[in-house]
């Protein structure tokens, strides 16, 4: 791979420099830890997929479809944005689902476990879906998007809307919650890309069939930024509105970094509280694209880091 | 002794040093310094210096307790007016304020007020017993929101009097611009840690990660829906939002606010990545845009994580920069390279990350609205700079979300909240105060409007008068 010796030395870099600067630097312990949040149930979905049930009476009751919270694993955490998939007023919790994609996320999924407990956790965050009675609607779920989409599915149907959701993912091991959708849905495609379950193909390819056949008033898309703009081409195509849940990186999530700005209608807002839904024919996507991209040498070298203390 | 013409110099770490690590510049006074300083004082009568700080702080009052000896009585008399004397005596912009009426200062260099306040305040932190007693008991609870000086003045001044207070913040840790973003080699995060532990010992509560607005509402806490009820708010929420410059380009891979950039580094530990999961990405040759504290912390920052030049872009003089003066000598001693009167018009880069910074000189013309010269763009004279990074450091306004969230706040067409000068806003039972009244402002002045609005939360409670 040729981007691979770049990267060990930016790692070596880091740490050399970074080495220096902690011996030099006092070691403050942050923050009491005194909101905790108790790890009630966690639960495998799929490969790298996992489900938690988390105590947070308050979140649980303050939330609505579309928000997120954002929590850190530990003193030296970062703040993981993550969102609501679900909620319990009588337990008091919400449910979450994480995908491992990187450090903080693998981490996550390999160390925590139930009974455990997370550092903290603040939310609702960001702006609950538009949910109204629309008529016809589509939602579409792409890989972890599923989770994201499930809310927002039960919602709509609950205003009485005819949805129709489309759940994809790469494999059948990476499918999940397809249980719950149908509980929510009037009607379900499931697609992967390499046809172990349901159709074989995108997502997007679904949705397509779907509007060539039926008239549909209002559809989301939730999933990963190439889905959510192929389908915001299809939507385009057959003229009718898309929402997108855009997952910038994000900092504090409660709008004073300005790190998660995207490009809506040429001009910039931060998805955190202008967002994290926006019109899709309104998001420039290739923006979007390369913000993610800022910190993909950092990110390799602390899930190398961190893997090699595993290891040990 | 005669006494000394100019101020008794601070002891500071030398800037190749400073450059390599995150320690605090200045070293502070030591015993005989601050004597050496104290003896300096004329102990006027009036004291103009008292007029000048923004509390009242009784200056010549504490400056005797120094040359007494008697640093407890000292540390005191400050306390009386000022409940953060460390940080103030750390960051005030003194020249504007105390110092620049002191009248040794007509003929000679003033008396160096903060930093004998710094030493009184750290002597106590090394030295003293901090008194963290109650004085009353009240029945009725405060919700305070927000815990930057402001919001831990008022709360320290509200228990004081005896009421439960509690304070909601909406990051993982208190004390609001003081630890996300004045760097720890200006003021060490652990400075403003001691502050808060003294808050929780007198019984202070103190709940992070509550975002007052989402989590539950100002209402919520006035009417006790969903969570206790409380017989009074205080907003000290801050201007927290970040102002970009609105340029092409300004998204480009590579650009932070000020904001962004200090949070990572200050609050998330970017600077130990990847000992801390939160990474900062900072290149050779960054430019901050900007010419106030946060552009000074800035560009020092960005020394700090091994940027080999660092340059602050402004487009007026040196003379108007709002930096304290302190901050620009000590951003120069490091190296940074101030680029005056220029203005940046837009930035480029290919790949997506930013590349060039394009500007245009300036020239001053006639007065402004602030009242400082307006600058004005010279034709023909753009050029460009190579950049790997840029951070915005243009100011900051008020979040819109607790105004929008509350019931019957009046808010300015900047978006502060407007209110009466003892902190009374437009809805009964809710103050406000420091920069989300203000606008971007000081510490001083934060913390002084977090203390006039808890008296007047205690007259209002104890009097049961009439709002307005
Ligand atoms: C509003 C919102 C809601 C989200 N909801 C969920 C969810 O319910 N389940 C889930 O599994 N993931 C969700 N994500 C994505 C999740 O936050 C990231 O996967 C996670 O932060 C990655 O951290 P990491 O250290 O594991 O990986 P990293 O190594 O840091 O990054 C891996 C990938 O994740 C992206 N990423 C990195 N940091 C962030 C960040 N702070 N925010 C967003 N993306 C980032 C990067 O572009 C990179 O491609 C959401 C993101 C946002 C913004
Ligand atoms: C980098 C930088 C350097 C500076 N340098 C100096 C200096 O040298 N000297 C000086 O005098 N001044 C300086 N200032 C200005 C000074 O720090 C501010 O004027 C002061 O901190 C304002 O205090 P505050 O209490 O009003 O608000 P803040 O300090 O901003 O605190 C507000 C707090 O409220 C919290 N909050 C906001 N909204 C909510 C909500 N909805 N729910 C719960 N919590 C919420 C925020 O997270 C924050 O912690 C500097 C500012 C910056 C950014
Ligand atoms: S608080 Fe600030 S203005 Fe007041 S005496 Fe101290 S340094 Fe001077
Ligand atoms: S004005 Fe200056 S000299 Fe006079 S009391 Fe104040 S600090 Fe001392
Ligand atoms: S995450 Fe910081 S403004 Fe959105």
């Amino acid at each position: 791979m040729p981007g691979q010796i770049g990267y060990y030395s930016l790692a070596n870099v880091w740490l050399g420099v970074k080495i220096t600067l902690i011996g030099e630097i006092l070691h403050i312990d942050r923050g009491k830890g005194d909101n905790m949040r108790k790890i009630v149930n966690k639960s495998r979905l799929g490969d790298g997929l996992w489900e938690y049930e988390l105590e947070a009476p308050l979140v649980a009751e303050a939330s609505d479809p579309g928000q997120f919270v954002i929590l850190r694993l530990h003193e030296r955490g970062e703040r993981i944005p993550l969102t609501i998939a679900d909620k319990s007023l009588e337990k008091g919790t919400i449910t979450i689902v994480v995908q491992s994609a990187g450090k903080s996320t693998i981490e996550l999924n390999r160390d925590f476990s139930e009974g455990g407990e997370i550092h903290d956790l603040v939310g609702p965050l960001g702006n609950p879906s538009e949910i109204d009675n629309y008529g016809r609607v589509t939602v579409i779920g792409g890989g972890v998007g599923i989770a994201l989409i499930y809310p927002v599915a039960r919602a709509l149907q609950e205003a009485g809307n005819h949805v129709i959701s489309i759940i994809g993912a790469q494999s059948e091991d990476k499918l999940f919650y397809q249980d719950k959708i149908d509980e929510v849905s009037d009607e379900v495609v499931v697609t992967t890309d390499d046809g172990s379950v349901g159709r074989k193909g995108y997502t997007s390819d679904a949705f397509k069939d779907v509007l060539k056949t039926k008239k549909v008033n209002k559809s989301w898309a939730i999933g990963p930024v190439m889905m959510m703009k192929v389908c915001q081409e299809v939507a385009e195509e057959f003229d009718t509105e898309l929402i997108v849940s855009l997952n910038t990186i994000m900092v504090d999530g409660t709008g004073m970094c300005g790190g998660c700005r995207v490009e809506v209608n040429g001009e910039a807002r931060f998805a955190c509280v202008d967002g994290p839904e926006f019109p899709g024919s309104a998001v420039n996507f290739d923006l979007l694209v390369q913000r993610t991209e800022i910190y993909e040498e950092e990110e390799q070298c602390a899930l190398e880091v961190y893997l090699e203390d595993e290891s040990k | 002794m005669s006494r000394r013409k100019e101020e008794v110099p601070m002891p500071q770490r030398d800037p190749s040093d400073r450059v390599e690590n995150f320690n605090e510049v200045p070293l502070g006074y030591d015993r005989e310094a601050a004597l050496e300083e104290a003896e300096r004082c004329l102990q006027c009568d009036p004291a103009p210096c008292i007029e000048g700080c923004p509390v009242g702080i009784d200056i010549p009052g504490f400056i005797d307790g120094i040359m007494n000896e008697n640093f407890q009585e000292s540390i005191d008399t400050i306390k009386e007016s000022n409940n953060l004397p460390a940080v103030c005596g750390r960051v005030c912009p003194q020249e504007e304020q105390c110092q620049e009426v002191c009248t040794l200062g007509e003929n000679f260099e003033p008396v160096s007020i903060g930093r004998l306040e710094r030493f009184a305040a750290d002597w106590e932190r090394e030295h003293g017993s901090v008194d963290n007693s109650v004085e009353g008991s009240r029945d009725e609870r405060i919700a305070v929101v927000g815990s930057g000086p402001a919001g831990l003045a008022a709360a320290s001044d509200l228990r004081k009097l005896g009421y439960e207070v509690t304070v909601f913040e909406q990051f993982h840790q208190p004390g609001g611009v003081l630890v996300y973003g004045i760097p720890e080699f200006r003021l060490p995060n652990e400075v403003v840690e001691r502050e808060v532990e003294n808050l929780k010992e007198m019984g202070v509560e103190i709940e992070t990660n509550t975002v007052v607005g989402r989590l539950f509402t100002v209402d919520d806490l006035l009417e006790g829906t969903r969570v206790d009820k409380y017989d009074a708010v205080f907003l000290g929420t801050g201007a927290g939002l970040p102002y970009f410059l609105d340029l092409p380009g300004e998204n480009l891979n590579g650009i932070y606010s000020a904001n962004e950039f200090l949070t990572r580094v200050n609050l998330m530990r970017a600077f130990k990545f990847p000992e801390y999961d939160t990474p900062v990405k900072i290149g050779k040759r960054v430019a901050t845009i900007g010419g106030g504290n946060v552009a000074m912390d800035s560009a020092r920052t960005a020394l700090r994580l091994g940027a080999e030049s660092s340059m602050v872009i402004y487009r007026r003089s040196e003379d108007e920069m709002p930096a304290r003066d302190e901050e620009i000598q000590h951003a120069r001693e490091e190296g940074v390279d101030f680029r005056l009167l220029r203005n940046p018009i837009r930035f480029k880069g290919d790949n997506g990350r930013v590349e060039q910074v394009e500007c245009v000189e300036m020239d001053l013309g006639e007065p402004d609205e602030s009242g400082r010269p307006r600058p004005v763009p010279k034709e023909g004279s753009e050029f460009s700079l190579p950049v790997d990074n840029v951070i915005i450091a243009i100011g900051n306004s008020p979040h819109p979300l607790i105004p929008r969230t509350t019931d019957g706040l009046e808010t300015s067409d900047r978006g502060t909240i407007k209110t009466g000068s003892r902190g009374r806003t437009a809805r009964e039972g809710v103050w406000a105060g420091g920069d989300i009244v203000t606008g971007a402002a000081t510490v001083i002045r934060a913390m002084g409007a977090g203390k006039t609005a808890a008296s007047d939360i205690h007259g209002w409670l104890s009097s049961q008068d009439g709002w307005k």
